[in-house]
Parts: C-alpha cells; sequence; structure tokens
C-alpha cells in the first residue's frame, strides 16, 4: 500500500508538479517581485493616494478619495495642490537643495576617504584583508541611533573633543561643534562609509594586477598608472558606492536632527515635522513622493550608464 | 647545423657587445631560490628563449628585467648600462604578458597607443603610429573595438602591437602563445620570428614548450631549480645535450646509467646494467675508467629489426607497443631485464624493415657516434 502510493507519488504526482512548476520559472523571481509589491508598491500607492487628498482633522486626517453625492455617480477628488504647495513654498525647495548639497558633500567626503581605504586593503597580504574589511563593517553591530547618539558624547560643549582640546591648552573655551553643520557631515561620513567602502573594494580586488604593470611597463608611473588604469576601472565600484551614499543620506532624519542646528534644514526633517508636528499628511506624503521621484533618477542614470558600459 | 655560415652569429663574434648582460642574479622568494647565481648575455637581434618546466625561475629571470622584482644579488645591465635599480618605467624595454594585460576600459587603438600618449607624443603622430603598428599585425581594422570584443589569437596581436610600439631595445614575451590553439600557434610562430627579423629587436622569450623554443630561437636556455642547465642554439641542445636533464628535457631519448670502463682513442667502452651489456660510445672528452656515465641516444638514431644486426650496441628485447603517428612510427622494445628502449622509424621507411609486431623479439642497435656519454 505504502509502495504503491510512493511509486505513484513518482509517477504521476512529482512530473505533474514538475510540469506545473517549470513553465513559471517566473516563480523564482516572483518571490521578490511579490515582496516589493507588498511592502514597496502597496505603501507607496497609500502615500500617493495620501498626497493627493486634503488635510482634515479627524480620523484619518485626510479627505476620501471618493465622495459619494447622494443619488448621484461617485466622484474622484484630485487634489494638487500639495505638490503645488512645494514648489510655491520656498521651504521644501530649500530643504531639498540644503539636503542635496549636504548629501553630495558627504559623498565626495566618504569618496576621498573611502578610496584609499578600499585601495590599501586590496594591498595588504592575504591573510589581513578579511580582518580590515571585518573592521570596516564592524559598527554595524551596533545600533545606528546609538552610534549617533555616541557622537553626541564626542562633539559636545563638555565632551571628548573638547575636553581634549582643552587639556592640552590648544583652546580656551570649547568650542562650538555639536548642532552644526559640520556635525552633520561627521556624522553622514561616519556613518556611510562602509556603503562606500565595500563596493569600492569589490572592484579593486577584482582588477588585475598585471594591468597595472603593464601601464608601468609602458613608461607610466604609480600615480600616472592610478589615473589611466585603475580610477576608470573601478568607476563602477565609485557609482555604486556614491548612490549607497547619496541616496539615504538626502533623505537622513536622524543624523540632521540629533546633530544638526535649528538651521539644518533637510527634507528628511521637514517630512517628519509634517507629519508628526503638523499632522499634515497630504503635503507629508507629497513631500515623500517628489523626494522619491527626484531619487529615482540617478539611480536610472546609473543603469544605463552600466548597461551602455563596459562589462567590466 | 646549415651549412657554414659567411658571418659569425652575434653571440660568437667578439667584436659585437651583448645587449643584455645578467651577472650573477640570485632571486628568493622566502627560502625558495627562484634565480639561483644566474649569468648570461643575449646579443643584438637575438631571438633567445627562456625554456624550462614551470617554477624553473625563467619568469622571475623575466621578470626581473621588466623590473618587476629586483634581484637580491648580482646585477642586470641593458645596453651596456646598470638598470638593476630603474623601475619598470624607466626600462628601455618592454613586455608582452601572458595574459597580455589589454586595459578593457580602452579600444584597441588607445591600448596600442598607450605608451606613446604617455611620452607626450602629440595625437596626431600617435594615431599614424598606431594605424602602422595594427598595420603590421594584421588588426587594422579593429581599432575602435574593446579588448572583450576579441578573439583570442586578436588580443595577441594587439598586446604585440602596444608592446613594439615604442621600438623598446628588448621585447619581453612572457609565453606569448600560451593562450592559442594548437594550429593557430603554429602559424602564429613564424610570424613572430617574421616580425622580429623585420624590426630588428632583440625578442626574449618565457616558454615551456620545447618545441616552441627551438622553433623560434636563435639561442635558447634550459633552466630548472633556478639554475641554467645548458646554453645554445637549438640544434647543439638536441644534438649535443651536456647532461642528462636536458637531454631528456629536449626531445625524447633513451638514457642507461653504467661506468667506463675503458678508453680507446675516441672510444668510449662502458659497462651498463640497464642495458645488461657493454655500450661502445665515441667521445671525444677523456673520460677516467670507472667514472659513472649515462649513455643518451635519441629514438630516431635507435634501428629496429628482426634480425641481429652487426655494427655495435646490439640488444634484444620483446616488442611491447607500437606508435602510428602518421609521420613516423614509434616501437617500445623491452629488454630481458625490462628495461626499455624506444625507437622511431620515419614511415616512408617502414616497408624495408621486417614487419614488427606486438610480442616479436626484435634487435635494436646505434652507432657509436650517434649516443652521446653525458657526465654528471
Amino acid at each position: 500500500m505504502h509502495s504503491h502510493f510512493s511509486n505513484k507519488v513518482r509517477q504521476d504526482i512529482l512530473p505533474g508538479l514538475r510540469r506545473r512548476l517549470a513553465p513559471g520559472r517566473g516563480a523564482v523571481s516572483a518571490i521578490p517581485l511579490l515582496w516589493l509589491g507588498l511592502f514597496f508598491g502597496l505603501p507607496f500607492l497609500i502615500i500617493l493616494r495620501i498626497s493627493l487628498s486634503e488635510a482634515v482633522i479627524g480620523l484619518p486626517p485626510y479627505t476620501a478619495l471618493l465622495e459619494w453625492v447622494e443619488g448621484d455617480m461617485p466622484s474622484i477628488r484630485l487634489n494638487l495642490a500639495n505638490f503645488a504647495l512645494l514648489w510655491q513654498d520656498s521651504l521644501y525647495l530649500d530643504a531639498f537643495l540644503n539636503s542635496v548639497r549636504i548629501a553630495a558633500i558627504a559623498t565626495v567626503l566618504c569618496l576621498l576617504l573611502g578610496y584609499p581605504m578600499a585601495l590599501g586593503i586590496t594591498r595588504v597580504r592575504e591573510s589581513l584583508r578579511t580582518p580590515l574589511l571585518l573592521l570596516v563593517i564592524l559598527p554595524f553591530w551596533t545600533s545606528f541611533l546609538i552610534r549617533v547618539y555616541a557622537w553626541i558624547g564626542i562633539l559636545k560643549g563638555n565632551g571628548l573633543i573638547n575636553n581634549l582640546l582643552l587639556w592640552l591648552g590648544l583652546i580656551e573655551e570649547p568650542l562650538r561643534l555639536l548642532h552644526t553643520d559640520l556635525a552633520v557631515y561627521i556624522g553622514i561620513v561616519y556613518a556611510y562609509l562602509p556603503f562606500m567602502v565595500l563596493p569600492l573594494y569589490a572592484t579593486l580586488a577584482r582588477m588585475d594586477s598585471s594591468l597595472l604593470e603593464a601601464a608601468a611597463d609602458l613608461g607610466c608611473r604609480p600615480l600616472c598608472a592610478f589615473w589611466r588604469v585603475t580610477v576608470p576601472l573601478s568607476l563602477p565600484g565609485i557609482i555604486a558606492g556614491s548612490l549607497l551614499v547619496f541616496v539615504p543620506a538626502v533623505g537622513e532624519f536622524v543624523i540632521p536632527d540629533l546633530l544638526g542646528g535649528p538651521d539644518s534644514l533637510m527634507i528628511g526633517k521637514v517630512l517628519w515635522s509634517e507629519f508628526f508636528n503638523n499632522r499634515d499628511w497630504p503635503v507629508a506624503a507629497a513631500v515623500a513622493v517628489a523626494l522619491l521621484a527626484l531619487l529615482v533618477a540617478p539611480v536610472l542614470l546609473f543603469e544605463r550608464f552600466r548597461a551602455k558600459g563596459p562589462a567590466a | 647545423m646549415a651549412g657554414p655560415q659567411p658571418e659569425l652569429a652575434a653571440w660568437q663574434d667578439p667584436t659585437v657587445a651583448p645587449l643584455v648582460e645578467i651577472q650573477g642574479v640570485t632571486k628568493t622568494f622566502g627560502s625558495h631560490y627562484a634565480v639561483d647565481d644566474v649569468s648570461l648575455a643575449i646579443y643584438p637581434g637575438e631571438f633567445f628563449s627562456l625554456l624550462g618546466a614551470s617554477g624553473c625561475g625563467k619568469t622571475t629571470l623575466l621578470r626581473m628585467l621588466a623590473g618587476f622584482e629586483r634581484p637580491d644579488q648580482g646585477s642586470l645591465l641593458i645596453g651596456g648600462k646598470d638598470v638593476t635599480d630603474l623601475p619598470p618605467y624607466r626600462r628601455p624595454v618592454n613586455m608582452m604578458f601572458q595574459s597580455y594585460a589589454l586595459f578593457p576600459h580602452l579600444s584597441v587603438a588607445d591600448n596600442v597607443g598607450f605608451g606613446l600618449r604617455q611620452e607626450g607624443i602629440p595625437r596626431r603622430e600617435v594615431k599614424v603610429r598606431v594605424a602602422e603598428m595594427l598595420d603590421m599585425v594584421q588588426m587594422d581594422g579593429f581599432a575602435r573595438r574593446k579588448p572583450d570584443q576579441l578573439s583570442g589569437g586578436q588580443r595577441q596581436r594587439v598586446a604585440l602591437a602596444r608592446s613594439l610600439i615604442k621600438h623598446p631595445k628588448l621585447l619581453l614575451l612572457d609565453e606569448p602563445l600560451g593562450a592559442l590553439d594548437r594550429k593557430l600557434r603554429e602559424h602564429t610562430q613564424f610570424e613572430l620570428v617574421n616580425i622580429q627579423e623585420r624590426i630588428g629587436i632583440t625578442f626574449v622569450m618565457v616558454t615551456h614548450d620545447q618545441e616552441e623554443a627551438m622553433t623560434m630561437s636563435t639561442r635558447m636556455a634550459v633552466m630548472n631549480e633556478g639554475r641554467i642547465r645548458q646554453l645554445g642554439t637549438p640544434s647543439e641542445l638536441y644534438e649535443f645535450p651536456s647532461n642528462s636533464f636536458v637531454a631528456g628535457f629536449i626531445g625524447a631519448v633513451n638514457q642507461f646509467a653504467g661506468r667506463v670502463l675503458n678508453q680507446t682513442g675516441d672510444m668510449l667502452q662502458i659497462h651498463s646494467d640497464s642495458a645488461a651489456g657493454e655500450l661502445r660510445v665515441l667521445s671525444q672528452q677523456v673520460v677516467a675508467p670507472g667514472s659513472p656515465v649515462v649513455v643518451a641516444v635519441r629514438p630516431e638514431k635507435v634501428r629496429i629489426g628482426v634480425e641481429p644486426p652487426p655494427g655495435d650496441n646490439p640488444l634484444q628485447g620483446t616488442v611491447e607497443e607500437i606508435a602510428y603517428l602518421g609521420d613516423v612510427s614509434v616501437y617500445h622494445l623491452q629488454l630481458a631485464n625490462g628495461v626499455r628502449i624506444e625507437a622511431q622509424l620515419t614511415n616512408h621507411a617502414r616497408r624495408t624493415v621486417a614487419p614488427l609486431t606486438w610480442g616479436d623479439q626484435a634487435w635494436v642497435n646505434w652507432d657509436a657516434d650517434d649516443a652521446l656519454a653525458l657526465l654528471e
């Protein structure tokens, strides 16, 4: 009986299952698609829908999209005023441009710090590379929030840096470090540096070292070989690392909120205060939608570059 | 060797100064001697090969000439100038890499022109010289391709063009044909030699392929364990190996260890257990009785037949294997003591000998002046 059943499984059911699953090789890609649809697509649609409504005092704090007037067809009420406001009130544009500026500067700083680090790790002997890479990602073992709070302790008026400088006699009174743009840069560079180092390391480690020998053989000094061979070949890593730093840094909320001053206006902070201080969900949702649209653009540009560029 | 030549070869002519002088060079990696006290002179216009199995030190020696490794001891001279401490970018030397090392982000033209652009030569002139080079290696029409759009043979040509465009005094080639398939390799061998003769640049090639080295080189050095075991023209190395390593490395050889019994004139009488008897070898060198020697004889110099042969060195055994290789047939004969002898017959002569087959009793012999007595 048992063997009869297992034979039936082997002969009829399994091939049938296989047939049914085989054409759906897409089943594999269906899982991430489903995930993205459920946890990105759907929430985004909800946000988009909220951005097109009006703020009201109530629960939920926005108007419905469909309105039933008695005895009539339901009518759709699309409210584009929120997006118009983003354009009209200079607060949003300023905050956005300021965020882009801060994120861009922080990205360049990350690149300047991260490139020598990544290059250095590829040049040490094999047995040292893994420990060094581990050190790069070690901060992730601690909560992001706690690490940012730690910077408050380092930067504040009677924090580590000021105490050290006072003790050395280099300054007479504490420097104002916390709640400045400088603190925001320090925070962002510190938090996002690993995202720059790792993709750079990945491209640099893959590079054939005989290419540098070939450059030297053809008359290139080390610095020239760096600019003419190493940098162009690591361009995919530079772009990937820069996007991984730039995109989240633009929308960063925690770092400017905790380390920045009242004047370090960033779009993430604006978004937060629209939601929670003003309780204007439709405007906040409009900010979120606009931010997403503006940030998707560089990623698409990168993908175009990658599709066209060398397969190296 | 092919007839008496009116001119002396560069390495025989005392008025010609060597282009490359390697003087007592030693290079160690940890406790391993990669190159062990090597001295060597290479003359202008030569196509010189460093031949050896992998790990014999040939590549390390080449990389020291290029400047990628520094010798621990000794010095390197190129054109009479000491370059031991010069970095690669200041040596009048270019190298063609085994992997070709083409820059993947640059087009064929930019790869070839890389070394010229580096010198600050104007773009227009670079373009002209790149076109000339690509023409020479028959790659015109591929100038705008990227390396990953080329076949292995095409990449090899681009690498050659790139390494020649600066007109180096010396071109180093690291297994230049290693990545090509057999047919293309044979064709490219002759092409490389032609190019070398046309442009007159001295080539130093590293290879593990003895046939390749024999075909292409003016002279070659056989290396083993970081040392040069013998230096000479291909025919000198093949016909007159000075030791059993070289004899065994270049071509097939039958070797019999033995001891010298006596010497009368040029004739050595040698007793060899592995040949189960006495062997006669013509030798110019004076050898004391009792000295250990190895008798080496090439398979194509061994005759095989069913009747006991009249001449020197007759040995009897059983035909164990016959391999038909088209142009030649190889016979393996096993002596009563288990030692095997290889004999080679070119196939135009095959019908003139009594037909032999597996298991037959047969005789082999060779002339006393076709064997060599190698002193170890």
